[in-house]
């Protein structure tokens, strides 16, 4: 295995408190007074100290050739401040980067971009200062237009231009950067769903042509359908690696708890732990992967229940940001002698509009609290091709009409 | 249609934690390998060692090649700047004419007239407008460039480039405006009977002396102001000072002999003196454009070094 970035005991640490911003001319004279008294030392060693923290604090990974490794985490985690190192934005406080190739980063679309200026011109400003030499802004310049879909309005000012338009150009200016590593930080969640999906599959189309990409992102459908390895980082360390599932899972166990605790193999004995949980297609599919509103689908669940005498399963669906459209609940089901619990559910009809959603399924309890024991999520596609003006509203549902 | 079992995302776990097989739905969707590169370079890339390594610690150097490398983005900085100077402005470009233009009569009037400052018997429009040209362009760029770096935040905060061509580049746009009031002056000499003299051609390298002068400054205050923001406020005013410890509006020869020295240290004199000697193709004062010289390589080394040694921090306390 290639191995295209290398990162060893990463630790970045700020400045809180007022003067983390700039400071006044006297604010400095009077600290370097302060730091003369106290023995001319620098607080290198500020482990304890209140007014620094660490952001980052000694995170290490490896990421091939080829890869397309997701960084998530909560708020605050360090994320972005990985990726600001890793595209020399800023320097680490001790730590080593080894880049193998190009990197070109993408922390924000139509960084840059002056408004007075033309979509052309803009085009040629962003490409610069995204990296590319004039040369090459040229040769893919119709490109570019034709991927933001601005023809039109090419000669415009982009103060003019439509917020979607605006993001359409500028990532379209992304799109076409070479490199052979790739940073992004949550740039995707601006566009339009279909613009979205013009992204995630340009980013994949890249990524097979052998480009090493690192994302950043808060959207767990993005990290879950494009990454092929994840991280999660929690407070400036790694917490766990690996699949994007099993990440996405462990934060979201983190998050449901409150609390960001070690979740790295924290699992009791008398926890209920999932052995199976499959999801298969009930009834009429669009395609392989896509379901439509009429679709059902069949649950199988195989659980260890150690300590509980009953339990119910249940079938939640969610969009990928949280929210949720429907759960359904089993009967009681009495937990056999070997603690193994074997059940199947089926929905005859999602009854969902288009769009993305998480299916969750699960084990909880079946006191009145319905505290989840042990849950797992898949995510579905919904797509309505029959319904005029692509039925719109949270539910689907089927109205017979006639002329009367 | 009736699919049988196609999303399998089946997990099956073997211990406590959950160990999933590769995410179906991504892997049916491409059937190619993932770790495939046409260009060919992967192979040997591995072979040769980091092509970039990040370490702690400061970076002093110049790295002259790696300015080299964005020289583009240099130039589409500048290209920007002059760009959009006078946009949204009902006079435009002819703001570069009106300037120094306003400046010269304000001054052949107040100075020329009301209180006789001497000329060293040139016309003393041309002779004020001579000392102005290089001025205005002094201060605009330095104007300019000391805030070049706090108004690019955005940039500095988003994108990794040499951050000195932020303002280096901010120097563009006042160089042309001075390139626009250089060809009034040419127009203004006949009409105030000053004659031309081949001397003139000496301006072009007086002017890039002018350039490395407000480079070096703007460079120094463009670092200090993202750190000290006591800048924007400080620098208007001596700005406005050192104009008059400048021989903009008089000669130098308009001071005692013995304090003659002092103003020399200021670059700006044997530059703006010589400026005067092109125009009136007078001799030179060669002492005073050598002093003036030496002068701008200490600030341009000083201020190089101070802003590498700021420049790590700027994202981080911009």
């Amino acid at each position: 295995m290639e191995t295209s970035i290398t990162v060893n005991g990463l630790r970045k640490r700020y400045r809180v408190g007022g003067s983390q911003g700039y400071q006044t001319l006297r604010e400095s004279i009077v600290s370097r007074f302060h730091r003369a008294r106290s023995g001319g030392q620098e607080r290198r060693d500020s482990a304890e100290d209140p007014n620094y923290f660490w952001a980052l604090d000694n995170v290490s990974f490896e990421v091939a050739r080829g890869e397309i490794l997701g960084i998530i985490g909560s708020n605050g985690a360090g994320k972005s401040t990985v990726l600001k190192i890793l595209s020399r934005i800023t320097r680490p406080t001790a730590g080593r980067v080894e880049l193998y190739g190009r990197v070109r980063s993408l922390l924000e679309v139509g960084t840059g971009f002056h408004p007075e200026l033309s979509g052309r011109e803009n085009i040629f400003l962003n490409g610069a200062i995204l990296g590319m030499r004039r040369s090459e802004i040229s040769r893919k310049f119709d490109e570019i237009v034709a991927f933001a879909e601005v023809e039109k309005f090419i000669d415009t000012p982009v103060k003019r231009y439509s917020s979607g338009m605006y993001v359409r150009l500028a990532f379209a200016v992304a799109a076409h950067l070479e490199p052979e590593i790739l940073l992004v930080d949550e740039v995707l969640a601006v566009g339009d769903t279909r613009f979205y999906q013009k992204s995630t599959d340009k980013m994949r189309e890249l990524n097979e042509r052998g480009m090493t990409i690192v994302l950043v992102s808060h959207h767990m459908w993005l990290i879950q359908t494009v990454c092929t390895r994840g991280i999660l980082l929690e407070r400036g360390r790694v917490a766990a690696e690996g699949k994007p599932q099993v990440i996405i899972d462990h934060y979201r166990r983190g998050v449901q708890e409150g609390t960001a605790k070690d979740t790295n193999g924290s699992a009791s004995d008398a926890q209920v732990d999932l052995r199976l949980a499959e999801l298969t297609p009930f009834g009429n599919w669009a395609s392989e992967r896509e379901a439509t509103p009429e679709s059902g689908i069949r649950l199988n669940v195989v659980a260890d229940i150690p300590s509980h005498p009953c339990v119910r399963a249940f079938v939640r669906a969610t969009s990928p940001d949280g929210f949720v459209y429907f759960t359904l609940y089993s009967q009681r089901f009495e937990v056999p002698a070997s603690r193994r619990l074997s059940c199947e559910g089926v929905v005859p009809r999602l009854m969902l509009n288009d769009g993305d959603y998480d299916i969750w399924v699960g084990i909880c309890s079946d006191r009145e609290t319905e505290e989840v024991l042990a849950e797992t999520h898949f995510p579905l596609v919904v797509k309505d091709g029959h319904s005029f003006g692509g039925s719109r509203g949270a539910f689907w549902n089927h109205a017979t009409w006639k002329m009367v | 249609m009736i699919v049988t079992a196609p999303v399998e995302l089946k997990r099956e776990s073997e211990a406590n934690s959950l160990a999933l097989p590769p995410n179906e739905t991504d892997v049916s969707a491409k059937d190619q390998p993932r770790n495939r590169d046409p260009r060919g370079h992967s192979r040997a890339s591995a072979a040769k060692g980091p092509s970039l390594i990040i370490e702690a610690g400061r970076r002093t150097g110049l790295e002259l090649d790696n300015l080299w490398a964005h020289r583009d983005l240099f130039y589409i900085l500048v290209w920007r700047d002059i760009k959009v100077r006078y946009k949204q402005t009902i006079l435009g470009a002819a703001w570069a004419v009106l300037q120094p233009l306003f400046g010269m009569v304000v001054f052949t009037f107040l100075f020329g007239r009301l209180a006789r400052v001497p000329s060293e018997g040139e016309p003393y429009a041309i002779f004020s407008y001579a000392g102005l040209l290089p001025w205005n362009f002094f201060a605009t760029a330095v104007t300019f460039g000391s805030n070049s770096l706090v108004s690019t935040s955005n940039l500095i905060t988003k994108v990794y480039f040499p951050r000195i061509l932020v303002p280096t580049a901010a120097l563009g746009a006042a160089l042309l405006d001075m390139s626009i009031a250089a060809v009034i002056l040419l127009v203004m000499m006949p009409i105030c009977g000053v004659s031309y003299h081949l001397s003139l051609l000496l301006l072009i390298p007086l002017s890039a002396l002018t350039a490395l002068t407000a480079a070096a400054i703007a460079i120094w205050t463009a670092a200090l102001n993202v750190k000290y923001r006591d800048i924007r406020y400080a620098l208007p005013f001596a700005i406005q000072m050192l104009m008059f410890l400048t021989p903009v509006i008089y000669p130098v020869t308009f001071l005692p002999t013995r304090w003659r020295w002092l103003l020399r240290l200021n670059p700006l004199s044997g530059i703006i003196e010589g400026f005067r000697s092109a125009i009136f193709g007078r001799p030179f004062d060669f002492i005073g454009l050598a002093v003036s010289i030496l002068m701008i390589c200490l600030l341009l080394v000083a201020s190089t070094y101070v802003f590498r040694r700021m420049e790590d921090d700027f994202a981080d306390i911009i």
